[in-house]
């Protein structure tokens, strides 16, 4: 199976001089593709700080970096930039654009990729809102939605353009336990259908059995590499 | 080029729907726009109105050639020269007709109001019509008749009764000093910042009513070319002809010398000029408060559609779209109110005041580049949008 994320040896430092701190620990990690991966750990234990690595929301300082045949460590601004395309981002709040109707919203999520013509965009925004079951919510703007709807196009916007990765922050922070079932069946069905790979924050237990595997970070150290009971 | 045009068919218009979507911010900028703009507007027409209204007079004089004194100012202050220089001038070849003009100013008693008023006097001889305006010269036979004048319609001040009274023929009468001067006709000019109105008189009634000036120093002299010889060249010949107590000019460079007057040596181009920078600077200081409030005010969603892979580049050209868009918009008031302050200027100041469309683009391209100067200053603050502290 080929390898979609590939860590070695990653140490992670934030501040200067007097300040530095190391917050990411020699890190090895990787992911098959179309593997389900779930991150748990305590607060401040440095997850968000490797999503946003691996996600080339940061540019790593140290060690090796390999996402999707990319290495990021040490790729300028504009590399980062492109490999972010090619990305799909849940962030723990939903950030629509407060200006945008959901189904601009989701489109936004496809223009970066100039290859797909105007007319497939907004059928393809469509599709997947109606996907994520809110076909009938086109038109709605962000302040006249509920959370869990909010987040469900988020996702959408997230999954349109069918990004070989899906990077989620705690996803369903912000939601009740049913609507962060359904969030994350969604997650999960989407995926198996475009076959991607899902690395998925989380201090939720009651979603790791959507998992391949779990993994765990303690104090910038990931502790626990195995096969998830469930999967 | 087409390709551009493809991209730009598929791009979410982010910077309208933003600016749309905010409808009591969008309405504060173009009342801001619109305010600076009218306030550039009526500077620059006041400007214009300026050199067009001073330079009235100037234009209307049937001349190719102009003699003036070497200490001529501008109409206001033009010094006087020998009349011998215009005999003179009749042996240049070219030369068709020199005329002399006695320009001055004077106190008289409005007809209407009987209180004093200050007009400008222009006095030529009858025989040799001096201006290119029909209605004068229809009624050079008045003039020859002692202390009898023609008067200016669009003269600044209290003069309507008496203009109606002219035009239905009662003889309108009034004093300077002790003289009882009689308005005969009228004609059309103006008034101008430097007169308030102009009279015409006979070169006789100009001497009469100046007695210490005499018909031996002329204020300016009209020369006419005859067909067939360029006025400037006519201009040279005189030039090396006469002596240098004497000014040679062809009309276009005597324009070109008075408005360059009100232009320099007046404060009130500078006052106008500041007017229209002060505006500007107004207008680039309420739209950059309008977009940097925007830019703050969507600085986590930008955050977001850069973690999504949008470029710095693509967040700039929101904020550019957004300024160009209130350019445009705030233009449209900006550009029609000016229309209806102008009439109420023109009333008000008897100086031709109207749009011209140069002033009007010139003023658009203004407020594109004061928009893109705001957008530029209010795109810094994009910097500050980092994804990393999305997740
Ligand atoms: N921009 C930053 N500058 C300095 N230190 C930072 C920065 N971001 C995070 N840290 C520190 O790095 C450590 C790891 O933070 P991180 O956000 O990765 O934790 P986390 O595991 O995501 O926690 P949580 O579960 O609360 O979201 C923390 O000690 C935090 O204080
Ligand atoms: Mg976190």
């Amino acid at each position: 199976m080929a390898i979609a994320i590939s860590v070695q040896d990653l140490n992670h430092y934030f501040g200067q001089g007097q300040l530095r701190k190391q917050v990411l620990f020699d890190i090895n990690l990787e992911i098959n593709t179309g593997e389900i991966v779930i991150m748990t750990g305590p607060s401040g234990s440095g997850k968000t700080t490797l999503l946003t690595l691996i996600g080339g929301l940061r540019s790593a300082q140290s060690g090796s970096l390999q996402v999707l045949g990319q290495e990021l460590c040490g790729a300028t601004p504009q590399k980062l930039t492109q490999a972010r395309k090619h990305h799909g981002y849940i962030f723990q709040a939903h950030n629509l654009h407060s200006s945008l109707t959901t189904l601009q919203n989701v489109k936004m999520g496809l223009e970066l990729h100039r290859e797909i013509p105007p007319t497939e965009m907004k059928a393809r925004a469509i599709r997947m809102l109606e996907q994520v079951g809110l076909g009938e919510r086109t038109n709605y703007y962000p302040d006249g939605l509920s959370g869990g709807q909010k987040q469900r196009v988020a996702i959408a916007r997230a999954l349109v353009s069918h990004p070989k990765l899906v990077l989620a922050d705690e996803p369903t922070a912000a939601l009740d336990s049913k609507s962060g079932r359904d969030v994350v069946n969604l997650m999960q069905t989407l995926a198996k259908e475009q076959g991607c790979t899902i690395l998925l924050v989380t201090h939720d237990n009651r979603i790791l059995d959507v998992a391949d595997r779990i993994v765990h970070m303690e104090d910038g150290v990931l502790k626990r590499n195995t096969a998830s009971p469930v999967g | 080029m087409i390709g551009f045009i493809q991209q730009l068919q598929r791009r979410t218009p982010l910077g309208w729907l933003q600016l749309s979507h905010e409808k009591g911010r969008l309405l504060v900028a173009l009342a801001g726009i619109a305010f600076a703009d009218v306030l550039m507007f009526m500077q620059l027409g006041f400007q214009n109105a300026l050199y067009d209204s001073n330079t009235r007079v100037s234009r209307a004089m049937s001349a190719d050639i102009i003699l003036l004194s070497p200490k001529a100012l501008n109409l206001q202050n033009l010094s006087t020269f020998s009349r011998r220089r215009l005999f003179q001038a009749k042996d240049v070849p070219g030369v068709q007709t020199s005329t002399a003009l006695y320009i001055n100013s004077i106190t008289w008693r409005n007809p209407q109001t009987r209180l004093n008023a200050t007009v400008q006097v222009l006095g030529f001889a009858p025989d040799e019509p001096a201006f290119d305006l029909p209605e004068v010269n229809q009624q050079l036979d008045k003039l020859k008749l002692p202390d009898t004048v023609l008067f200016d319609r669009g003269a600044r001040g209290q003069y309507a009764e008496a203009i109606a009274q002219v035009e239905q023929g009662k003889t309108t009468t009034t004093e300077v000093d002790r003289r009882t001067l009689t308005i005969a006709g009228l004609f059309s000019l103006g008034a101008s910042f430097g007169a308030d109105a102009n009279l015409m008189v006979s070169d006789q009634t100009f001497l009469r009513l100046f007695p210490r000036r005499d018909a031996a120093s002329v204020s300016l002299g009209l020369i006419q070319v005859k067909s067939g010889y360029n006025p400037q060249q006519v201009a040279a010949a005189l030039e090396s002809h006469l002596p240098e107590d004497v000014r040679v000019l062809t009309t276009q460079e005597y324009l070109q010398f008075e408005e360059n007057y009100w232009r320099t040596a007046s404060p009130i181009g500078f006052v106008f000029g500041l007017g229209t920078v002060m505006a500007f600077v107004v207008g680039v200081v309420i739209v950059y408060q309008v977009l940097s409030t925007d830019v703050n005010a969507h600085i986590k969603e930008y955050a977001t559609f850069k973690a999504m892979g949008y470029s710095n580049s693509y967040l700039l050209s929101v904020v550019f779209e957004e300024a160009i868009i209130l350019a445009f918009l705030g233009f449209i008031p900006g550009a029609i109110l000016p229309l209806g302050l102008y009439a109420l200027a023109a009333n008000a100041t008897a100086l031709p005041i109207y749009m011209t469309a140069s002033r009007a683009v010139f003023v658009l391209v203004l407020t594109v580049v004061m928009c893109a100067l705001s957008g530029a200053i209010a795109t810094r603050k994009l910097q500050s949008a980092d994804p990393a502290d999305m997740f």
